[in-house]
């Protein structure tokens, strides 16, 4: 465990990044010590990803010092990091997926013999490596054939080789299941027992509390403090990262609770049968106005390939869908897209948003592909519609000609939700809306998403977190196996109920 | 004085007024512009009527380019178009009717629009890479060219259709005067519509603007189509210069030149944000260092590799990166007598200096 006694890997004092005009670090210490696992809280563009950027030298600080070992550096890049022993792995994986597994994790580190790469030393160092972290694949196959989660772990397992004395992880547990995550956990123990420094962003609360030791907590660029992890209650850590109360987080239940379907209604989108093959078993489920159906199920059980379908993302190949009671064939998304069926992805930076364009052009984009390129919206409306988004969700910066990439997560996320509320949708198809973004904009995406159904849109939301699902969803749709096995009520659905049916035991 | 510097133009037009500039010093009657017969004479006209087919060609190739895309036939396409007008006008009893003109100008345009579909079809439909789908046309087009030329370079005469190259218009060459027309109204046309704004979405990623409801296949099909027409129409205004259907010559690199003024212009080969007007600064670059070569008086022996060397200079002085690093040295140089070393720099790896200045 942690020594307090003992000199940090890792000081940085009085560190300040801007981005003229905008200050995104004003100030922040921030220490980090051998053998600990410290937390970096702090909501979307508090400036969490800055500070590991200042460290790693892709970002160079306008004012503050930065000693590692003791002695004041400043990287010229991640490599440079690397090589003094500051390693990162990043939320998305950034690994050659055309490569083997081995020679992903020795790339740059590679074993030669005679001038040439030794491949024989290269893939018994990379089995090495792979048995520390009990990762039981095969090193020469290549790393595109392996799921995202054992991927993230072989970018750890390539992060650690070599000389590691502090490993950054940032957002590492957002796309792995539960299993997964402890497997993390168990691993990035035995990491600090052997005196590793690790560096640890996550936006799930209960995951840092479960891992951390220490917490150190930014807001708007500045520093909050520092706490030991045991001594602080979430509910104060929460309060100290949005600086205000949890009020947000309960004003969704609030919201919830008034809708009641009439008896004889009809279903907005009705589909019976619905399946592809190698996606999803055929389904039959109901959507009705005014009302949110959760998707709960784990990674891989067909909660995604189940939306895909209902928005024409993927084709259908059996079953039919009606629309308000007339039967339709969900083609494509534009054929969604007439029936105003709205549909999010979960992959928001591959399939979401398009990052070189503008705040402005995102939000427009569906509504003017609807309309054709040969009837541009007029500039005024646009500026207006624009202009009403940015400020309903809180988008920031508040700019409509800020370029997409620009933005933290949870904003781009906001932007996404704004191109669909601006075609006006009826179903709107919400597919991991509140991944990786922070605790703030996760309640107020939750509040708004109860708000619209409360308005009369229906709405189906997909998350990994059950909790979530539970707290906003009238109904739930629990998937296995890529199977739809079980509807329940959400208001008298408990979580151990839907853990049950989600694991296979229960009424299904 | 910073906005300037950073406008995405300043690079390419300082490279057109330092290559001005070269040819004035040299010839300092470089620019100017006589009066003769009620036209314009002097080289900034001929620079212009030179301009013209690579300007088409380079219009068709920055969309194309915008949706990830490129076009290397449009070469080929060049050399059909002219062969298609020239056999037709040569094949007809009465080459001087402006009959036997129009529907020479029709069927050769006609023509190189379903090259363009063919390209659009294998790209859009098919999925084909673009380099490979297009290079099938670059080498099979000159092969229909010369079928249709029957392998012999066909010279014909009649008035009406040298107009298109050689003729004037309001004083004006009637090239410059077609290429820079239709390259002004397009640019309106794709500014003032949502046209551009949807080939940027595609082209930055296609995936999430399938999600969107942006009709990807369509609009890519139709910017290989346009490509193929423009360079049609490039292929009528060389073949009306020469007067002469040559199926291996025409055209021939015109598919570099115009990637080169693409690249010249600002916009990346890797698609997304496209930027015509840079693409018309970047074509008037490339005509007027050719003809920089002949006001120079450079030996034909070192003309590839002089242009080389301005394209390679133009192009580091647009990449980022390169700049990043100018800008960084300047600022070191600047700053480093007024600071004392001992604070300014921390005692770290002699590489952390280098960037972090």
């Amino acid at each position: 465990m942690t020594q307090q006694n003992t000199p940090p890997v890792v000081e940085m004092t009085g560190i300040s990044v801007e981005f003229p005009p905008v200050k995104a670090l004003d100030g922040v210490d921030f220490s980090l010590r051998p053998g600990e696992i410290h937390a970096l809280m702090g909501e979307n563009g508090a400036g969490k990803s800055t500070l590991i950027k200042a460290l790693t030298g892709i970002h160079s600080p306008t004012a503050g010092t930065i000693r590692v070992d003791g002695v004041e550096r400043r990287f010229s890049g991640p490599a440079d990091a690397r090589a003094h022993g500051v390693s990162t792995v990043y939320q998305e994986v950034n690994l050659c997926e055309n490569l083997t597994v081995a020679e992903n994790i020795m790339l740059g580190a590679e074993p030669r013999v005679l001038g040439g790469l030794n491949w024989r030393a290269i893939r018994r160092q990379a089995a090495t490596h792979l048995e520390r972290m009990g990762l039981d694949i095969d090193p020469g196959s290549s790393l595109g054939s392996h799921s995202l989660a054992v991927q993230q772990l072989v970018a750890i397992c390539r992060a650690t080789v070599g000389d590691c004395k502090v490993l950054i992880l940032d957002e590492p547990t957002s796309s792995l299941d539960t299993d997964e995550v402890a497997h993390l956990f168990t691993v990035m123990r035995a990491l600090r027992d052997d005196g590793v420094a690790i560096l640890f962003v996550s936006h799930f609360l209960d995951q840092v509390y479960e891992v951390s030791d220490h917490m150190t907590v930014l807001r708007n660029g500045t520093l909050v403090g520092e706490y030991v992890t045991a001594d602080l209650p979430a509910s104060e850590l929460v309060q100290h990262m949005i600086g205000r109360s949890m009020d947000v987080l309960e004003a969704a239940e609030e919201v919830l609770e008034q809708a009641e379907r009439p008896a004889d209604a009809t279903p907005l989108l009705q589909v019976v049968g619905l399946g592809r093959k190698g996606s999803v078993q055929p389904f039959d489920l109901d959507l009705y106005e005014g009302e949110v159906v959760g998707l709960a199920g784990l990674l891989g059980s067909g909660r995604t390939e189940l939306a895909r379908l209902l928005t024409g993302a993927d084709r259908a190949d059996t079953g039919e869908a009606r629309v308000a009671g007339r039967p339709t064939r969900l083609r494509n998304p534009r054929a969604a897209m007439r029936h105003r069926i709205a549909y999010t992805s979960e992959d928001r930076k591959g399939e979401g948003v398009v990052d070189g364009l503008t705040v402005r052009e995102n939000i427009v984009l569906a509504l003017q592909a609807e309309r054709g390129w040969m009837r541009p919206l007029p500039r005024k409306q646009v500026d207006e519609l624009v202009a009403k988004y940015i400020q309903q969700l809180g988008i920031r910066p508040a700019d409509p000609e800020a370029l997409l990439r620009n933005l933290s997560g949870g904003n781009q996320q906001k932007v996404l939700l704004a191109r669909w509320l601006a075609t006006a949708p009826k179903l709107l198809v919400l597919d991991e809306p509140t991944r990786g973004i922070d605790v703030g904009a996760k309640a107020e995406i939750q509040k708004l998403v109860a708000e619209l159904a409360a308005d009369g849109m229906s709405v189906v939301f997909i998350s990994a977190e059950l909790e979530e699902v539970l707290r906003i969803s009238h109904r739930i749709a629990v998937l296995r196996d890529r199977r739809k096995v079980a509807e329940i009520d959400g208001n008298r659905a408990s979580m151990d109920q839907v853990v049950e049916l989600i694991a296979g035991g229960g009424a299904a | 004085m910073r906005d300037v510097l950073r406008h995405h133009l300043f690079w390419p037009v300082a490279a057109l007024v330092a290559l001005l500039v070269a040819n004035t010093v040299a010839r300092p009657s470089f620019l100017a512009v006589t009066v003769r017969d009620g036209h314009l004479f002097g080289a900034p006209i001929d620079i212009l009527r030179t301009t013209a087919p690579l300007l088409l060609v380079a219009l068709g190739m920055t969309l194309v380019i915008a949706t990830r895309g490129i076009d290397l036939s449009v070469g080929a396409v060049v050399a059909v178009s002219g062969a298609v007008a020239l056999s037709h006008i040569a094949s007809s009893p009465n080459p001087d009717s402006p009959v036997t003109v129009l529907t020479a100008i029709a069927l050769a345009l006609v023509l190189c629009l379903l090259l363009g579909v063919w390209n659009g079809f294998l790209v859009s439909v098919l999925g084909i890479q673009p380099i490979i789908a297009t290079l099938i046309l670059m080498t099979a087009g000159r092969g229909v060219a010369m079928l249709i030329t029957g392998g012999m370079i066909t010279t014909v005469n009649s008035a009406p259709f040298k107009v298109l190259g050689s003729g004037f218009w309001l004083g004006l060459p009637v090239a410059a005067v077609i290429a820079f027309g239709v390259f002004a109204v397009v640019a309106f046309v794709v500014r003032r519509t949502a046209l551009g704004m949807l080939l940027e979405a595609t082209g930055i990623n296609p995936a999430a603007s399938r999600l969107s409801g942006v009709r990807s296949r369509t609009l890519t099909w139709t910017v290989y189509t346009a490509s193929g027409l423009f360079a049609g129409l490039a292929g009528l205004l060389i073949s009306a210069d020469t007067m002469a259907a040559d199926a291996n010559n025409a055209g021939l690199f015109i598919e570099l030149d115009a990637i080169l003024a693409v690249v010249i212009g600002g916009t990346a080969l890797s698609g997304g944000k496209f930027n015509l007007s840079g693409t018309l600064v970047g074509a008037l670059v490339i005509a007027t260092l050719e003809r920089t070569v002949t006001v120079l008086g450079i030996s034909p022996l070192v003309t590839p590799l002089f242009m080389a060397l301005v394209v390679i200079a133009v192009t580091l002085l647009q990449s980022p990166r390169m700049r990043e690093r100018l800008t960084a040295a300047r600022r070191r140089q600047v700053m480093a007598p007024a600071e004392p070393p001992s604070t300014a720099r921390p005692d770290s790896t002699p590489d952390s200096t280098e960037v972090k200045a």
